[in-house]
């Protein structure tokens, strides 16, 4: 957005209509709410910061959106796969004795293979619903959701911290202080100027994740996945593998995700299990479509800008409604909000998405 | 697959992969029979029956909007919550009409605001053209923030509401009330208040339909398996009659003589229960110093087991079979047609003149108002509504249930829809009993429910979009 804004520096009107209706919509409802918060006696770096903490933890999620919608199976709404595949990944490295960093760098490993190898999977069954990904993926993530729901129960890890505390079965919340595993990137060159709180671990790895994407997209590959996305007739002509390609897209995407949990739950420092993937994929959906992407374009800046506003929003929206509206409505007018405006925001892609498609 | 031979493998593989959801479930609800003893044909046949009247006509809803083409409307969530609002503001009221009157009002109110949702929801169902099966499944998360910050927020903000009601939110004398409590009850009917203290109490909607005429559960079975019975007879002779007059397709001997067989066999089984029920219920009616019926000496456990059932609402069985009518009567309307076309091929539609999206909202609006009646007959059967949460899952158990009686994204009937909510169903009820036995933990059945429900959704969904794919590329091949 800003190059937009120094190339044409006469005409700001005409950047300012560049810019997608989503993204100024939350846009502004951020500034008002930042406005109101700053009126209401919270200090500028405490919001931003909470702001920067949510769009940390939430910005993967976000990224994996990328190539499923650039390989045209449309936002990835079964990211439950690539979430439960992440927690396993850190409940089996946590039951194999890892704590503190080793434990994010193996679980970090284990997750990528799995959630490739699942990926993989996962982009089979895209191919084999060509045409109707949209409508199949999110009872996918439902239906792997609860399908874990049995594996917590029935795994057989006896780790005091880890199991309920009557019976057997992994706990909702696994805690990671007991590991020294808590806000290890967090934590990480971790600094604070003018009291704005900088998690530098945490955002090194989103950075370092949304250049890897970047630079994918423009090596070969990446360029035939977006080729499929655009055009599969055109791409197949050119000799690109249209189902090859979609597949390692789904791979990316899903492993991506199962990345993305592990810096979540290091962000809040417990493991959440059972229902917690079900809804995750709406989220992280309506962030990237904030950003200004579409049901058939995404890119890293949407990743960012989406993310950074709509998590932002929700971050600083919580302790501002909270002392703006008294008599304890205000912490639940949050969820309520937040769930208008995430699947307001997915229809208004659906329906940009039927106009210019057909 | 056009072989004069019946049962080559071709064919039977085809029969498997068609069926496979509703041979799975079956399976299961085998499987939940076997590990199980918890089961009594009678307790199995009581949960059956609740859920078959409480959720019928909310699958009902879902089969005009596969017709038109919109695929599975899980918007349906949008009419519930059409439903739970008549019923809150009906309630909130609750002293101007108690009973069967306040429920008829909760009709009445739910109909506009609902026909003012479908209205919405066609529109935009209209805007995503081709994507209507997720658009529909956000919508209903859409409609439930916006219901969430009305009930919350708005009732007691903007809407003035009294404090202290016992609907709104206790709050501290002097603050202002805000939002509708987590869950009410629907108060309890007048016939049913006979404990103490109740003489004072209000009667309110709970079962105020259900309650109008209860039936011993055999003998309604008989009545429609009679009732079904003269009707394959009757269609059979039509149909030999003059062919070409109704639009189903012509069966084949084989096909009528099985259902004449297996309906003739309801017949039998529940005429013969229905007299030896009476029968028993006469000798207990004069025999004094007996009052239960499996006291009395000489009496066979199946007729115990029988009488075991409980008696079945048919007023509301009456509503379920006047919403199914009129389903199949829709079809046969000029507006049922058009919806046919446009779920067949949108182009041909409105190049023979039929207003598409006119159409097509037309369709949206039917299923969601249907939905909101569904609603408030589940409400009225379950008696206690959790505000905040009671619409969430109408929407996937009605689809599950549709799909596991044989539906797809293109094709619905009300036989499917009847299928589906006894197989779904019994699901539900013997999942617990599963989850026991393989993982021996009470919250593992939830857990496979939830795979049930889900899972039946997608492999459903899968395998037709799969199987199109297949039949698209076999023809292109062919070419």
């Amino acid at each position: 957005m800003t190059e937009v804004v120094v190339e044409e520096r006469f005409s700001l009107i005409k950047a300012f209509k560049k810019i997608p209706f989503s993204t100024k919509a939350v846009g502004a409802l951020y500034l008002v709410i930042l406005i109101l918060g700053l009126v209401n006696g919270f200090s500028f770096s405490r919001l931003l910061s909470d702001s920067l903490h949510l769009f940390g933890v939430w910005a993967l999620f976000s990224l994996a959106n990328v190539p499923s919608i650039q390989a045209g199976t449309g936002p990835n709404f079964a990211l439950p796969i690539g979430i439960v595949n992440g927690l396993l990944a850190m409940v089996l490295v946590l039951a194999a004795g890892f704590t503190g960093m080793g434990f994010i760098v193996v679980a970090s490993l284990v997750a990528i293979i799995f959630g490739s190898a699942s990926g993989f999977l996962y982009g089979k069954l895209m191919n084999a619903v060509k045409g109707s990904e949209m409508a199949i993926a999110p009872y996918t993530g439902f239906a792997i959701t609860a399908v874990f729901g049995l594996v917590w129960l029935s795994i057989p890890i006896r780790h005091p911290n880890m199991i309920f505390f009557l019976g057997d079965g992994l706990r909702h919340q696994i805690p990671l202080d007991y590991f020294r595993a808590e806000f290890i990137l967090a934590n990480f060159l971790f600094f604070e100027i003018f009291g704005l709180e900088i998690r530098t671990g945490e955002l090194i790895v989103v950075v370092v994740a949304c250049v890897l994407m970047w630079l994918f997209f423009r090596s070969k590959m990446g360029l035939g996945i977006t080729a499929v996305g655009r055009n599969p007739k055109f791409a197949k002509a050119s000799g690109v593998n249209v189902d090859r390609s979609r597949v390692i897209a789904n791979m990316i995407s899903t492993a991506v995700a199962a990345l993305g949990v592990i810096v979540y739950a290091q962000g809040f420092g417990f493991i959440q299990l059972y229902d917690f993937p079900m809804l995750l994929a709406f989220p992280a959906v309506a962030c990237i479509v904030v950003g200004g992407a579409s049901g058939q374009k995404a890119n890293v800046r949407n990743v960012v800008i989406g993310t950074f506003l709509f998590q932002g929003l929700m971050a600083i929206a919580l302790p501002v409604f909270t002392r703006v509206l008294a008599g304890g409505a205000g912490a639940g007018i949050v969820g309520p909000i937040r769930m208008a405006i995430q699947n307001g925001i997915i229809l208004y892609a659906l329906s940009r998405m039927s106009k210019g498609g057909k | 697959m056009a072989n004069n031979n019946i049962w080559n493998g071709e064919k039977i593989r085809t029969f498997l992969l068609d069926n496979i959801v509703m041979l799975v479930f079956l399976g299961f609800v085998v499987l939940g029979f076997v590990v199980s003893d918890t089961f009594t044909p009678s307790s199995f046949t009581n949960d059956i029956l609740v859920r078959f009247f409480r959720n019928g006509v909310l699958v009902l809803a879902l089969i005009i909007p596969v017709m038109a083409g919109l695929g599975l409307n899980f918007g349906i969530v949008v009419g519930a919550i059409a439903g739970v609002l008549s019923i809150i503001f009906v309630r909130y009221n609750y002293t101007l009409f108690p009973g069967l009157g306040g429920l008829l009002l909760c009709f009445a109110i739910a109909t506009p605001i609902a026909i003012l949702f479908g209205y919405l929801t066609g529109k935009l169902y209209n805007k995503t053209k081709g994507q209507e099966m997720i658009a529909s499944l956000v919508v209903g998360f859409f409609a439930e923030g916006i219901y969430m910050i009305f009930i919350l927020f708005v009732v007691g903000a903007i809407i003035p509401v009294r404090w202290g009601h016992r609907m709104v939110n206790p709050v501290p004398e002097g603050v202002r009330p805000m939002g509708i409590r987590s869950s009410f009850e629907m108060g309890l009917p007048a016939e049913e208040m006979t404990g103490r203290g109740m003489q004072d109490a209000l009667p309110g909607m709970a079962r105020a339909l259900n309650n109008i005429w209860r039936m011993e559960f055999v003998y309604a079975l008989a009545a429609v398996s009679v009732v079904m019975f003269i009707f394959l007879v009757v269609r059979r002779i039509i149909m030999k009659k003059n062919p070409g007059l109704l639009t189903i397709r012509n069966e084949p001997l084989w096909a009528f003589i099985l259902k004449i067989a297996l309906c003739g066999a309801v017949v039998a089984f529940s005429i013969y229960s229905s007299a030896t029920i009476y029968y028993w219920y006469y000798i207990l009616a004069n025999t004094p110093d007996i009052n239960r019926l499996d006291l009395l000496p000489g009496i066979s456990n199946f007729a115990v087991e029988i009488s075991r059932i409980n008696n079945v609402p048919v007023v509301t069985g009456l509503v379920i079979a006047a919403v199914g009518l009129f389903t199949v009567y829709f079809t046969r309307t000029k507006l049922g047609q058009d919806c046919r076309s446009v779920g067949q091929n949108k182009h041909i539609a409105t190049v023979s003149g039929i207003d598409v999206d006119r159409t097509r909202i037309i369709a949206t609006i039917i299923s969601t108002v249907l939905a909101a009646w569904g609603m408030i007959i589940f409400l009225q059967d379950m008696g206690h509504v959790s505000t905040y949460t009671v619409h969430r899952n109408i929407g996937f158990f009605s689809v599950a249930a549709i799909l596991v009686g044989g539906a797809t994204a293109a094709k619905a009937s009300v036989k499917n829809a009847m299928i589906g909510l006894v197989l779904f169903h019994a699901m539900f009820i013997v999942s617990p009993a599963v989850g026991l036995f393989f993982f021996n933990d009470g919250n593992a059945g939830e857990y496979m429910r939830t795979f049930m429900v889900y899972g039946v959704i997608g492999v459903s969904l899968g395998l037709y979009v799969w199987k199109a794919n297949k039949a698209a590329k076999d023809k292109e091949r062919l070419r």
